[in-house]
């Protein structure tokens, strides 16, 4: 790790003002961002701790019904936010689905957001990468390139962004509030992630300095807690990121589905929103045959960026069933093991 | 740049001057405090060795500075027994052989007591696996750190209860 100032501001207003200086980098739980600076990936010349910033940890409850998640709340304490769990159960399932208990209790609402890809030539000082140096090129596309992207991927990069939360948050519309040194600002949580193009190194649409203080869940986004869920295919039953997930949300009245929802992970440099898929389901009787065209249309546009080509499969098989888990409600009880497609009975054994 | 960080470390108030902001509460607390309980296995925050509770939630101290950490309450492995009494998850972890080499130990006791102070398991084993999956063991232990923590959870239990009643009288 490089040797840095560490200061400890006491406003918004002043990490802001700190972290507008070049070479600074907010730090929050650290559990992404120390990571990367003890193998070298980040290299900031002052960390500027956002930690204990006051009033950034609350869940606000909004008067039309959504609601304003402070951005350093953590994965834990808002996964298991009764209320929240309640309105928004997909949500809470992707949460519980990421990561350990330990980064968890840890892990921060913004530094989820944050968070940048797993690809293991960006974490790789020694491997060409043109997210982390731009122009250098992508060892990835002649690498090790299973788990990389097949949806929205260039030449210039097929990194994943790693997130479970992102998922559902992207589907359900979810908006980040912006702080910045020229004001606040609302971002569609849909367009905060960018697709690489041939500027990989651009990752999200905020500029130096730019602070997420907050999320917001629309009141519209509660409308679908009967049926919402997540689900995740791992490489090992835990702890692990997701090859493929998707977050599947449905409203249905009177047998019919009135309203889909539909995003997927592990798939691209940003939770992927299928509206296609969405528009395809709104008026159908919610059947496996319709969840399998809509899985189909969701990844009509992908293709393989190196050796994975199943991927592209196993996310319309993982889309499918994410649908029909939906179709048949939430579960009354969070699943012992959250969006795992082996998930049996509460309580009984599972072979680890 | 020098830094003065006050901690509550077991019970105890601990000052500790750092010269450098890089230290982590791993490292602060094996370096700097000679309090080598707490284990490195990958510094990653990927293993759970260095698992600690802090303000009484479990985390990995490889991934926190300690800077950051500035008034937080710290519980280790040495925080655990009372003198020679073994705290309950302790003595289960031996009861039911929950460890081979034992390197991966101190973080899963301290994993294991976060767990249960979560109370989102209820004696489920599955839920207890999936809860632990932090924690890694290279041995392979795992069905006896499950059977500890289900031991574990309902000595605790009926602790609490003995006390409610007592207190109630």
């Amino acid at each position: 790790m490089n040797r840095f100032d560490y200061i400890r501001p006491a406003s918004v207003a002043e990490a802001i003002a700190a972290a507008t200086e070049p070479g600074s980098a907010y730090l929050a739980a650290g559990t992404n961002q120390l990571d990367l600076m003890k193998v070298g990936v980040a290299r900031p010349q002052r960390v500027v701790d956002i930690s204990r910033l006051p009033g950034l940890d609350r869940i606000e409850w909004l008067a039309d019904g959504g609601v304003r998640v402070g951005a350093l709340v953590r994965n834990a304490d808002l996964a298991y936010d009764s209320r929240f769990s309640q309105a928004f159960p997909g949500v809470a399932e992707a949460l519980l689905s990421g990561a350990s208990a330990q980064l968890r209790n840890a892990a921060t609402v913004g530094g989820n957001l944050m968070q940048h890809t797993r690809c293991a030539y960006f974490h790789d000082l020694a491997s060409a990468c043109n997210r982390r140096a731009p122009g250098s090129g992508c060892d990835a596309r002649e690498g090790e390139n299973r788990l990389h992207a097949v949806l929205g991927w260039s030449e210039h990069c097929i990194a994943t962004h790693p997130s479970d939360f992102c998922v559902p948050l992207a589907a359900l519309d979810a908006v980040v509030e912006v702080e910045s040194p020229a004001g606040r600002r609302d971002i569609a949580l849909d367009a905060l992630h960018r697709l690489p193009g041939s500027t990989p190194e651009r990752e999200t649409a905020l500029a130096p300095g730019d602070l997420i203080v907050a999320l917001r869940l629309p009141a519209e986004a509660a409308a679908f807690s009967a049926h919402s869920r997540y689900l995740k295919l791992r490489e090992r039953t835990s702890y692990a990121f997701a090859v493929v997930s998707a977050a599947a949300s449905l409203r249905i009245d009177g047998g019919v589905v009135t309203h889909a929802r539909l995003a997927l992970g592990g798939v691209a440099a940003k939770p992927w929103r299928a509206r296609g898929a969405e528009a395809l389901l709104a008026g159908a009787r919610p059947a496996e045959a319709i969840f399998a065209e809509a899985a189909k249309l969701a990844l009509a546009e992908a293709k393989p960026s190196g050796d994975n080509v199943f991927k592209i499969e196993l996310a319309r098989r993982i889309v499918r069933r994410a649908l029909s888990l939906a179709g048949e409600g939430t579960p009354q009880v969070m699943p012992a093991l959250p969006a795992s497609p082996f998930a049996t009975v509460p309580g009984a054994h599972h072979a680890a | 740049m020098s830094l003065s960080i006050s901690l509550v470390i077991n019970g105890e108030p601990r000052t500790v001057q750092i010269d450098d902001p890089r230290v982590t509460l791993l490292d602060l607390l094996r370096e700097r405090l000679d309090m080598t309980g707490t284990k490195k296995g990958c510094d990653r925050g990927q293993c759970g060795a260095c698992t600690v509770l802090v303000d009484g939630r479990r985390i990995n101290s490889c991934l926190s500075l300690a800077a950051s950490l500035d008034g937080a309450r710290v519980t280790t492995i040495e925080g655990l027994a009372e003198g020679d009494t073994l705290h309950a998850v302790q003595a289960a972890f031996i009861a039911h052989d929950g460890f081979q080499c034992g390197y991966c130990t101190p973080g899963q006791i301290m994993s294991a007591v976060g767990l249960i102070a979560e109370g989102h398991a209820n004696g489920d084993p599955e839920r207890i696996r999936e809860l632990m999956s932090g924690n890694i063991c290279r041995c392979g232990a795992y069905q006896g750190i499950v059977e500890a923590v289900l031991e574990a959870q309902k000595t605790l239990a009926d602790q609490a209860g003995r006390d409610g009643r007592r207190n109630a009288a």
